[in-house]
């Protein structure tokens, strides 16, 4: 199976509603595709992404991995957590990096504040047919 | 009139304190953290009955439940509240993984389907909440997601958060790595199985509450 990774830059979806950026988003990942997002959705967003998707769950969508990986105020020193309270202030949402995929795909995602792994499922391999015995 | 003016504010305080005292506390967190038997450790340890059924396959809370006039006691100190016990908020939900742990198809898609719903419940009732508990498995990895997810809209909604981490009876469990995850927030490290740290978390309540 081919893995398809699409980058989605910001500006594609800054001018949507949020119905509007989830929707896109969740049909994306509905073509079996791994998305890398350029910045992230508001906190409520997210909420309302996972909200979606599970009204769309059904046998053969099972649901979606999300990570959101940006600089947070939270970690560092007072410079840093200061200095990353300013760039966000200036570029809202739209810095960091989000990664959803399907979760047919996408065994996990995990992170820690400085790294992020993503570990896919193993592509399941068709059985071998039995080779017919020959006659003698 | 100084008189009358008394009685204004000590009637606002006292209803700002009567609100404050019956209040609703959700237990929230992804599947398996263990808020069902939190629930439950509340439950009997100030009304003496249990809550809801626990399970080792995920879901198993596909409704929210409520126990009203939960009262808890420390000292002097008394605390009301709605207990509001909620499925657990995740992102994917597979019939199959059900099946793994012995369902038949027919009663693992049907769980799947109730779960769905619980999250999308669990999810609409955030509104509602004035104080939150997140509990968390303290053996897992905190910096999914969906904790992540859950506790940030809990902040942007100014609702009060205590996390717990739970299952801290386990030796994998790691509640200084919990702590390090969410710095802002009072972490306490509890087994809602055994009671181990309980008097801490009902300490934790009482500041949560503003006690």
């Amino acid at each position: 199976m081919d893995l398809t990774l699409q980058f989605v830059p910001y500006n594609e979806i800054e001018s949507l509603s949020s119905i509007g950026r989830i929707k896109k988003l969740i049909h994306l990942v509905k073509e079996d595709k791994i998305i890398l997002l350029e910045g992230r959705l508001r906190k409520d967003e997210e909420t309302e992404l996972i909200k979606t998707t599970m009204e769309l769950i059904d046998e053969d969508f099972r649901g979606l991995e999300i990570g959101v990986f940006y600089s947070d105020q939270q970690y560092g020193d007072i410079i840093k957590r200061l200095r990353a309270t300013f760039v966000n202030m200036l570029m809202g949402d739209r810095i960091g990096l989000t990664v959803i995929g399907p979760a047919s795909i996408i065994k996990e995602i995990k992170r820690d504040p400085s790294k992020f792994q993503l570990l896919a499922h193993a592509p399941k391999t068709p059985r071998k047919k039995a080779k017919p015995k020959r006659k003698r | 009139m100084l008189q009358i003016i008394q009685k204004f504010i000590n009637k606002v305080f006292k209803d700002l304190f009567k609100t404050r005292k019956h209040i609703k506390l959700g237990l929230y967190g992804p599947p398996n953290g263990g808020k069902t038997t939190l629930a439950n450790r509340i439950c009997m340890d100030w009304l003496g009955e249990e809550m809801g059924t626990v399970s080792h396959v995920e879901h198993e809370t596909r409704e929210i439940q409520v126990k009203e006039q939960v009262n808890i006691t420390s000292g002097r100190k008394e605390l009301s509240f709605n207990l509001v016990d909620t499925p657990g908020i995740a992102t994917k939900i597979d019939y199959e993984d059900f099946m793994k742990k012995g369902l038949s198809e027919r009663e693992a898609k049907k769980r799947a389907k109730e779960a769905t719903k619980g999250v999308i419940d669990a999810i609409k009732w955030l509104d509602d909440m004035d104080v939150v508990i997140v509990v968390l498995d303290g053996t897992k990895d905190p910096y999914s997601q969906v904790n992540i997810t859950i506790i940030g809209n809990l902040a942007a909604r100014d609702i009060p958060v205590l996390i717990v981490a739970n299952k801290a009876d386990l030796k994998k469990a790691d509640v200084k790595k919990v702590e390090a995850a969410f710095p802002q927030y009072d972490v306490v490290g509890i087994s809602a199985k055994y009671g181990q740290g309980i008097d801490k978390f009902y300490e934790g309540l009482f500041v949560m509450a503003g006690k």
